[in-house]
């Protein structure tokens, strides 16, 4: 993926002015990152540490979302995110003095109900966080963290729970293959102006679980794709929303695209592809081509929630629909985010993340 | 509508011609609407005061977890309730002094504040970055940067040496708060890691129920506890209220009194525009119109005199509720229409009021009815009678308030019950004296002296009465204000028997300063008074452990004790209540109490009563290890401490600079002493003011009185003057005459007082604040009130008398010219 989810951070900071959106957003992100670690093409990453907090970056994030079906075949799609953002550079303080702010995301999707809940979180007093060995990500009572305690267990086996007042969920993950890198190891691009972030991604989980819909139990099973990122200064500051997704192949390959719109000049695009066996291929701008194929009206905007998809070096060439083409995130900062199943030259299902409409 | 005009206008000429009438009524209606109005401000500023404090975490909508045990909690409880799924957000409350004033301080955490609180809509104005970073923000109302005496952005330093956040003021902030997040809170209250609220977001529930998370160390705050405050304040404002009724009920003697002489000095105008052809009803209608100007214009001037008075007494009164209740009352008055329009409201009402008889006898006129001058006097037989059933229904009332009623306001009535019983007694007493006074007179100028006094006496009688209920209200107040002084101190005394008083910041603290205490030769006992907090009958009630040292079994004061109390209360199984609570409860020695614990119900007896004046709250002073084993949890940082009186600045000194900020408060008796005085002395400084005014109101009425009758004297003067009787020694009668009437009146005031201060301790007091005082008698203040009377009537006479004196021979000729 790349710049997406960024925004929400900004959305921290501008709490309830939902207004603000994305008019000034990104000024702010592209600002301000003096006393921040800077995003460098030439260092590694290193796990398990890597797999916990970053505080000496402005922000980051946990991202996980899951397609899924139940018995009989009807679809499901889960999220579950974990944003941190430091207000101020320096050394971690402890206490409520503690620069971060943490705030969670989670909602249940399908073909005619997306629900979604937000939860906020002060750092420094332990309601939030993050530990890489055993991986843990919390925030209030929800969970993102390894079943398992022993050390060596990496993201192998995870467990991810979340609630809204009108719905929960709890999924066990799966996988035994390897992190994605993307971008040059890990480090990804941004924009044509040295924006970046370091990026990685872990697609190939096999997920389980139940979800609970408005007091219906639902036993489900299918896959899910975790991101996470950070960085201190990702984006230009002309940089208005981007559109991103995250593919499954039927071929069990995977696809990331992102298109970074700008107000003043063309989008930035960039993506991975994903062998089966987990190794990547970045894909350059010009090798990826998105184009709208139909709108909805939402929430007082309009949406391209139908899109042509072609990677041409690939002869990938796909149409995408929505499961449910009302999956709009109405929370502090509002955004489209949801379940999409593909055909065209390659079936499949995945993801579809859309900010700055 | 002309002739009605014409008619208002006729009227209206009246006051052009005697413009001290019309002074004295308007002076009258102004002071009787400042009196009221000024208290009912300060009631109304220290309600809105208590409503927005209550309304700070959510107008009765959220509800909030707090201590079980009172006091602070661990911050860590918070964070296993949202680890658990509960939407909670975490509150720190306290106070902060700041130069003379003292500031309540919210630390609030403004990512979890649920949206109905009224904090949280100050974030969305406010932008929340700069509250939550540094050097973060100090959020106050623009009332509240006044009073700190800042502009935006200041950093003031809190009396403990702390520096505040950059102040920024709010127009929807609370006034009196200072709004700052949760962490800068816990800094400047030095309250590491510690919590006084949870707040629950109600929108959001969780599954388990709280006590699984927490334990038992928090509850659910029950609803009513946030109306507290105004429960526990009510009795300190019913209080305020009826002294503005009793400045009320005397400024409208003075109306009364005026409107009457009015009356009677135009009752010849009366007669000839009904003669005219004025009917009666375009007369009242013009009457009426008058009245409501009248009305209009004193209650005006009365609001904005009320408003002055409510001014200059919101201090000490914002100081005795901060003292007695802890309650935080803007220093700042803010009034709003509904307290303009009422305090005209009442101007109107008061006005009507007083001159009803007036207008209604103005409609009964009979047209060819010949204008009496001395209709005053015939009319004063029956007016007599129907007084004597007036006072009799007073006194009835009274008897039924002391014998059945069980409230204050049943303590109230009977008061007004025996001032307004007493009050028409006054002119049947004078008139009885005057009557043996004539009676026993032998030389003609003296036996027209007395009959002349007769003469005079309907005239007076009402302002008479009005300084009657001043005076007595004097000596009431008087007697009960230094009887609680003098039981005050006597208490404070034996009560504050230890030297040092602390409280240490943290439990491990209070084990740290008490080990290193131990080993101090000059301390000779180290005291705990730990509390827990409880709820009897829905009240909170404190609990306060002691180890029944030797400093206790020789000077705790009691009310009643059973034998060897302290030994059964050392023993655990017996308590010692105080005197409001057995008085709630209904406890006498040897009854049993249920005191709900930590665990179970704990079933006690009482084995003594002791004072506790000036605790709005109840409580129960138990063993200390009694305490701590129904009580596991209790907080323990208070001590007092026994040490040589020579070393205890030396001690207090070592303290602080062994300890620092560990130590939260220390004290020496001295200082409490004189802390705990000046909380009443403030309080009883607004019962002073209130009084001195209502004093000055019936001088003001006797004044009005005398000077509207002086023109009336003339014509009964000059026959005496013709016979021979000189001016000057006319004025000397005068003078004495009116010095005759002061002093019988305050004859009479004195044990209409002494049955007032009786009244005032034994039921007001028992009934407001759960205390009954010893009833002491002050012979000296008596004579202060004697002379006092006297001066009242001197200074009243003066103009009157100074007038009479200087009225020229030919005046006074005038009246034999002039035979109607």
């Amino acid at each position: 993926m790349s710049a997406r989810r960024l925004l929400f951070i900004t959305a921290v900071l501008a709490l309830c002015t939902h207004t603000m959106a994305f008019a000034d957003g990104f000024a702010g992100l592209g600002g301000d990152a003096r006393g921040f670690a800077e995003v460098a093409p030439e260092k590694r990453l290193v796990f398990p540490e890597d797999f916990g907090a970053h505080p000496s970056f402005r922000i980051e994030w946990w991202y996980l979302t899951a397609n899924l079906k139940d018995a009989s075949g009807v679809s499901y799609g889960v999220q579950w995110t974990l944003f941190r953002q430091a207000r101020e550079p320096g050394p971690e303080r402890k206490g409520w003095t503690n620069q971060n702010v943490w705030m969670g995301h989670a909602a249940v999707t399908s073909a005619n109900e997306h629900l979604f809940s937000e939860t906020l979180a002060r750092g420094g007093v332990g309601q939030a966080g993050v530990s890489a060995e055993p991986f843990r990500a919390w925030i209030d009572d929800w969970r993102f963290a390894a079943l398992d305690d022993s050390p060596s267990a990496g993201l192998s086996r995870l467990r991810v729970s979340a609630n809204g007042s009108n719905f929960r969920y709890t999924l066990d993950l799966t996988t035994d293959k390897p992190l994605v890198l993307h971008g040059k190891d890990g480090f990804s691009r941004k924009s044509d102006r040295g924006q970046a972030s370091y990026y990685y991604s872990q697609p190939f989980f096999t997920a389980e679980g139940v979800l609970v819909i408005g007091g219906r139990e639902v036993k489900v099973s299918g896959q899910a794709w975790m991101d996470r990122e950070w960085s201190s200064q990702p984006l230009a500051p002309d940089q208005k929303g981007w559109d991103w997704f995250s593919l499954h192949l039927s071929s069990g390959e995977k696809v990331m695209l992102f298109r970074l719109r700008s107000e003043t000049a063309r989008g930035f695009c960039a993506g991975t592809w994903i062998a089966a066996d987990g190794a990547p291929q970045p894909l350059e701008g010009n090798d990826i081509a998105l184009t709208t194929l139909s709108e909805t009206n939402l929430a007082g905007r309009t949406l391209p929630t139908t899109w042509k998809v072609q990677v041409k070096s690939r002869g990938l060439e796909i149409e995408t629909a929505p499961l449910n083409a009302n999956s709009w995130m109405a929370t502090r900062f509002p955004y489209w985010e949801g379940p999409v199943s593909f055909s065209g030259s390659h079936q499949g299902e995945g993801y579809l993340e859309m900010t700055g409409y | 509508m002309r002739q009605a005009l014409w008619t208002l206008a006729t009227l209206v000429s009246h006051w052009r011609r005697h413009p001290a009438n019309l002074a004295t009524l308007l002076i009258g209606l102004a002071i009787a609407t400042a009196l009221w109005s000024g208290v009912q401000a300060l009631n109304e500023q220290a309600r809105k005061s208590y409503d927005r404090a209550a309304a700070v975490f959510g107008t009765g909508g959220a509800r909030s977890l707090v201590s079980t045990r009172g006091g602070l909690f661990p911050q860590d409880l918070y964070v296993r309730l949202r680890l658990a799924g509960w939407k909670v957000s975490p509150v720190l409350e306290g106070t902060v002094r700041i130069g003379a004033n003292s500031f309540r301080l919210i630390g609030v955490e403004p990512l979890t504040l649920p949206h109905e609180t009224q904090l949280a809509r100050i974030r969305d104005d406010s932008g929340i970055d700069s509250f939550l970073k540094s050097p973060w923000r100090t959020i106050v109302s623009p009332e509240t940067l006044l009073d700190l005496g800042e502009a935006d952005g200041a950093t003031p330093v809190t009396a403990s040496g702390q520096r505040l956040p950059p102040l920024k003021a709010l127009a929807n902030a609370p006034p009196g708060l200072l709004i700052v997040d949760i962490g800068v809170a816990q800094v400047l209250l030095e309250r590491p890691e510690r919590l006084s609220r949870l707040i629950m977001n109600e929108r959001l529930g969780a599954a388990a129920p709280p006590l699984a998370v927490t334990g038992d160390a928090l509850r659910l705050a029950e609803p009513e506890e946030e109306q507290d405050l105004a429960r526990l304040t009510d009795s300190f404002h019913l209080n305020l209220t009826a002294f503005g009724l009793l400045a009320y009920l005397v400024g409208l003697f003075i109306v009364h009194a005026s409107f009457g002489l009015a009356f009677e000095q135009r009752l010849p105008m009366v007669r000839n525009m009904r003669a005219v052809g004025v009917s009666a009803r375009t007369l009242i209608a013009a009457m009426f119109c008058e009245l409501s100007m009248l009305a209009l214009i004193a209650g005006s001037a009365g609001m904005a005199c009320g408003y002055l008075i409510a001014a200059a007494l919101l201090p000490d009164v914002a100081a005795s509720l901060e003292g007695l209740y802890g309650a935080q009352v803007a220093g700042r008055l803010a009034l709003d229409a509904t307290w303009w329009i009422a305090g005209l409201g009442m101007a109107a009402l008061g006005a009507l009021a007083a001159a009803a008889g007036g207008l209604f006898k103005a409609f009964h006129l009979p047209v060819l009815s010949v204008a009496q001058p001395f209709a005053w006097r015939e009319a004063q037989q029956k007016h007599m009678r129907r007084q004597a059933v007036f006072a009799g229904f007073g006194f009835a009332a009274s008897l039924a308030a002391l014998l059945y009623g069980k409230s204050l306001y049943a303590g109230f009535i009977l008061i007004a019950g025996v001032l307004l019983g007493a009050a028409p007694l006054l002119p049947l007493a004078l008139a009885g004296a005057l009557w043996l006074g004539e009676k026993s007179a032998t030389g003609t100028v003296t036996r027209w002296f007395w009959a002349d006094s007769r003469q005079q006496l309907p005239g007076l009688s009402l302002a008479l009465m009005a300084l009657l209920l001043a005076l007595a209200t004097n000596v009431g107040v008087g007697t009960m204000v230094e009887g609680f002084r003098k039981t005050f101190t006597q208490w404070l005394d034996q009560r504050l028997a230890a030297e040092v008083y602390f409280e240490a910041a943290s439990d491990p603290d209070a084990r740290r300063i008490e080990a290193w205490l131990e080993k101090r030769p000059e301390v000779e006992a180290i005291l705990p008074v730990w509390k827990a907090k409880i709820r009897l009958e829905g009240r909170p009630v404190d609990v306060i452990g002691l180890r029944p040292h030797e400093t206790y079994r020789a000077h705790f004061p009691m009310l009643s004790a059973a034998e060897a109390a302290w030994d059964s209360v050392r023993r655990g199984g017996a308590v010692l209540v105080s005197e409001q609570l057995a008085q709630r409860l209904h406890l006498e020695l040897g009854a049993m109490v249920d005191i709900p614990t930590s665990g179970d119900h704990w079933r006690a007896e009482v084995v003594g009563v002791y004072p506790d004046y000036g605790n709005p709250k109840g409580q129960l002073r138990v063993d200390l290890d009694s305490l701590v084993q129904h009580w596991p949890d209790v907080q323990r940082t208070s001590y007092s401490l026994r040490v040589a009186p020579n070393a205890v600045s030396g001690l207090i000194g070592a303290l602080q600079a062994e300890f620092g900020p560990k130590i939260a408060r220390i004290i020496d008796q001295a200082a409490l002493k004189k802390l705990s005085t000046s909380i009443f002395e403030r309080t009883f400084a607004v019962t002073a003011a209130l009084n001195t005014l209502t004093l000055l109101v019936s001088a003001i009425a006797l004044l009005a009185s005398l000077l509207t009758l002086s023109n009336l004297r003339l014509a009964q003067l000059a026959p005496v003057w013709a016979v021979g009787v000189t001016r000057r020694r006319l004025s000397e009668l005068e003078l004495l005459r009116i010095l005759f009437f002061a002093a019988a009146t305050a004859a009479l005031a004195l044990p209409l007082g002494l049955v007032l201060a009786w009244c005032l301790v034994a039921v007001v007091n028992v009934q407001a604040f759960g205390w009954r005082l010893p009833f002491y008698v002050f012979p000296g203040q008596w004579a202060q009130i004697f002379a006092l009377a006297l001066l009242t009537a001197l200074v009243a006479s003066i103009a009157p008398i100074v007038r009479l004196a200087r009225t020229a021979p030919a005046d006074l000729l005038k009246v034999f010219a002039n035979e109607r």
